[in-house]
């Protein structure tokens, strides 16, 4: 019997109102088939305070729906407060997703998750965070199927972001602000408006782009649909969906059927070309072509 | 424009017969190629690429293709089936070779424009740079000469670019002014 | 100042390290010719003779030589990096420039001794990450990323002691975490991380369109230059894009780093050392902003006034800010 993949569900990286995010996390509780779902703001400090009043609650429910739950870690903490926010939940005991060194070091050799902003691009570099207590590992979008394959053979622990606007950058200074001609101290919040991100676009009207606060994401929904058996052969054990605004639930539904072989490819990728895609589907980084290279149809 | 010959001077040299430009250049670069040997290997997957040189105030242009075995010179009118072009006065081209000009500085300020692969540029500007060529190398002299004749040269060339309203030099040379700390 | 400052200049081509050296480099980093360095452009960089000749004429000189080996091992092909580590070492490399951790681990067990420096691409921004490299791997100094303010980078410089810290002062300016920035693979397949190269040449071109001057990064037209506009490299993160219906330079304006108003400021939180970016640019340039940021040095250690107007030309756009250094960059 082949090995089952399982489905994770990454951190909602966008500004989404409270209550949209709590909803959202009921319905996941409720109906995804994902195995685990991660949680915890990884873009931006600032908007933190927000969900923190309700984190509980959600984990609470999450759970009772059988989810494992993962705490995921600011991706670019830089100030003494965001540093011990993070030790904070180590020391509550919380599942962690490391997403910077940082909270590596501060996990201190701790069983926790690598997030997909960590550069695990080698098998070394591979083997030494599974010795620094990683057991999960969700790789760099950008790496290719090909360093997949020399990565995730016998170590059961490597994840492969499957779905969503691939992340691609992080930076001190707000986009979402600086496009309002504000900074990032005084924001008031406008990433809040966008919750896939801000798209942007070349001086000729390409879409390009997604802005995302302080981060940049691609302007293309990353969908691995092709590449799903290909990823199982390979050895990697999850599948990474990263939350859009369109049906979350949906998307689960269509990796889990592929992930079982009880659908193909192309029912999945036609399947999931008609929700409320923000973009149109990719899969250029896995296939060692530019990212932004929308997926052919077959 | 600055750094632009005067059309006098210009249309002087317009005048000159092509093969004779060509027979000079050739030689200079003879000399050039001989005193750095490792150029063409510098330039790896980009050499047999085809680059036309152009100086922009004069109705010539150099058509340049380095091989390791010798590189192959050219001037035409005009140039056509190029890989790229760089396009520049001649006296701003002149100050690349020499290590005068920082190539990305008279990029940025527009003196000195590319066309075509841009990589196939950047590999031969870099060659170039590592070539540190001088005057008295390029017309062959020997060692002993080399001191006296590139200290007189880079005089000259200062007063002509000068001359020329040329972008402001800021070369290894050590002629550039200094910095004031008054 | 009890210890001396260091200049740590760049150097893309031999020529270009003896431009450094001759204008005052204390230390000249460079990398070889292959995509173990986050500068593999066409024509730019060293092969293993050039790299031993480039050590001994620095040392003979009194200069240092820093060599780096800054991009992130490609799964399957980790011996090329390995090789690169110990053939820097064999060169007579005064310390390596690393960034991924697997290497770092490598080139610290096959060479106990050697002296290793975190590079920028390892984005350590916290005092919790520089301790991972200094404790796990003895890392001796950190260069900071492009992104802190001038307080970040003191109280970083306070925690991370006895690991020294280097701060770039002049020249190109990444906005975003630098390591972390897949921009370049998006619109390329290319990328700093896995191929040493950003926004790179072979994907570039330009085009005349009236009298503008257009740039297009991987077919996507990022740049628009007017006659007489100052042009920039047509780097991603630096192009001029379309966002909510405004057009502008959304992430960052085509500008240079040029920190040399905030010398004394650093110097005196305890930097150690000033690093000059450019490996890609020509001894015209080195071997300017080499002399006038030596001299400001000199002049700081005697206690002088300084002052800078001549660096102006050379940076992209012919525009210069201090960056992230001041809070307001944000």
């Amino acid at each position: 019997m082949t090995k089952r993949l399982s489905l994770t569900l990454g951190s909602v990286l966008f500004n989404w109102p409270v209550k949209q995010w709590v909803d959202f996390y009921a319905r996941i509780a409720d109906e995804a088939p994902v195995d685990r779902v991660c949680l915890g703001e990884v873009v931006c400090s600032k908007r933190k305070p927000f969900v923190d009043d309700v984190t509980l609650e959600v984990v609470d429910r999450l759970e009772r729906g059988g989810k494992e739950v993962v705490y995921a870690t600011l991706a670019l903490p830089t100030g003494k407060r965001e540093i011990r926010d993070i030790g904070d939940m180590i020391q509550a005991g919380y599942q962690i997703e490391a997403n910077d060194i940082a909270t590596v070091h501060l996990l201190n050799g701790k069983a926790h998750s690598v997030g997909p902003f960590i550069n695990i691009y080698n098998e070394d570099t591979l083997a030494l965070h599974l010795k620094l207590g990683a057991t999960r590992i969700c790789l760099p979008p950008e790496l290719p199927l090909e360093s997949i394959r020399a990565l995730a053979k016998g170590n059961e622990a490597v994840e492969v972001f499957a779905f969503g606007r691939p992340p691609l950058a992080l930076s001190a200074r707000c986009y979402s602000a600086r496009s309002k001609g504000t900074a990032k101290d005084a924001c008031q919040f406008v990433c809040e408006a966008d919750r896939d991100g801000m798209n942007v676009e070349t001086l000729d009207g390409v879409p390009f782009l997604a802005v995302n606060g302080t981060q940049t994401l691609g302007f293309v929904v990353t969908a691995a649909v092709r590449q799903v058996e290909a990823l199982r052969e390979a050895g990697v054990v999850s599948l990474r969906l990263s939350p859009q605004t369109c049906d979350m639930v949906r998307v689960a539904s269509i990796f889990r059927d592929l992930a079982d072989g009880s659908t193909t490819p192309e029912e999945a990728g036609e399947s999931l070309s008609v929700l409320h895609l923000p973009g149109p589907l990719s899969d250029g980084f896995l296939r060692g072509v530019p990212g932004c290279t929308v997926a052919e149809v077959d | 424009m600055r750094g632009h010959l005067p059309p006098i001077f210009a249309n002087a040299a317009g005048m000159l017969p092509l093969l004779s430009l060509e027979v000079v250049a050739r030689h200079l670069m003879s000399n050039a190629m001989a005193a750095r040997p490792s150029f063409a290997a510098r330039l790896g997957e980009y050499s047999g690429r085809t680059f036309a040189v152009d100086p922009v105030d004069c109705p010539f242009v150099f058509v340049l293709t380095p091989q390791d075995g010798g590189t192959h010179l050219s001037v035409v009118r005009e140039a056509v089936g190029f890989d790229a072009r760089i396009a520049a006065p001649l006296v701003v081209l002149l100050g690349m070779i020499d290590g005068t000009y920082d190539g990305d500085a008279l990029f940025f300020s527009r003196d000195l424009s590319i066309e075509g692969d841009t990589e196939a540029v950047l590999a031969l500007r870099n060659a170039i740079e590592n070539a540190d060529l001088d005057l008295s190398t390029v017309l062959g002299f020997p060692q002993a000469m080399q001191g006296p004749v590139n200290r007189a040269a880079r005089q000259v060339f200062m007063r002509v670019r000068r001359l020329l309203d040329a972008p402001e030099d800021s070369g290894p040379n050590g002629v550039a002014n200094g910095v004031n700390l008054s | 100042m009890t210890t001396p400052l260091e200049l740590v200049c760049p150097a893309g081509t031999p020529a270009g390290l003896r431009t450094a050296v001759d204008a005052g480099a204390h230390s000249v980093y460079c990398g070889f010719r292959d995509e173990t360095n986050a500068r593999n452009f066409p024509g730019l960089n060293f092969d293993r003779a050039e790299m031993r000749e480039a050590a001994a004429y620095a040392h003979a000189h009194g200069a240092k030589i820093a060599i780096a080996l800054n991009t992130f091992m490609r799964a399957g092909s980790t011996d090329l990096w390995k090789r690169g580590v110990d053939d820097a070492v064999a060169a007579g490399a005064d310390a390596l420039i690393l960034a991924d951790v697997g290497l770092v681990d490598y080139a610290r067990k096959a060479h106990p001794k050697q002296r290793l420096h975190l590079s920028v691409q390892a984005a350590a921004a916290t005092p919790e990450a520089i301790a991972f490299y200094r404790d796990r791997f003895g890392i001796a100094r950190v260069v900071l990323p492009r992104v802190l303010t001038v307080e970040e980078v003191s109280r970083l410089t306070a925690h991370a002691a006895p690991c020294e810290t280097e701060v770039f002062v002049f020249g190109g300016l990444c906005v975003m975490a630098e390591g972390r920035c897949m921009l370049s693979s998006y619109a390329t397949g290319k990328s700093p991380n896995m191929t040493g190269v950003c926004s790179p040449p072979s994907h570039v071109t330009y085009r005349e369109d009236r009298d503008a001057l257009v740039a297009c990064v991987g077919g996507f037209t990022i740049e628009r230059f007017e006659r007489g506009e100052p042009a920039g490299y047509p780097t991603l993160c630096k192009g001029r894009f379309v966002a909510d219906g405004t057009m502008s330079h959304l992430f960052e304006d085509p500008v240079s780093l040029n920190a040399v108003t905030l010398l004394p400021r650093l110097a005196e939180i305890g930097v150690t050392a000033f690093k000059i970016e450019g490996r890609q640019r020509g001894r015209a340039y080195i071997s300017t902003v080499v002399r006038a940021f030596r001299k400001v040095i000199d002049a700081m250690a005697a206690g002088k006034k300084i002052d800078l107007d001549e660096l102006r030309g050379l940076t992209e756009g012919q525009r210069d800010t201090v960056g992230a250094y001041k809070k307001t960059w944000r």
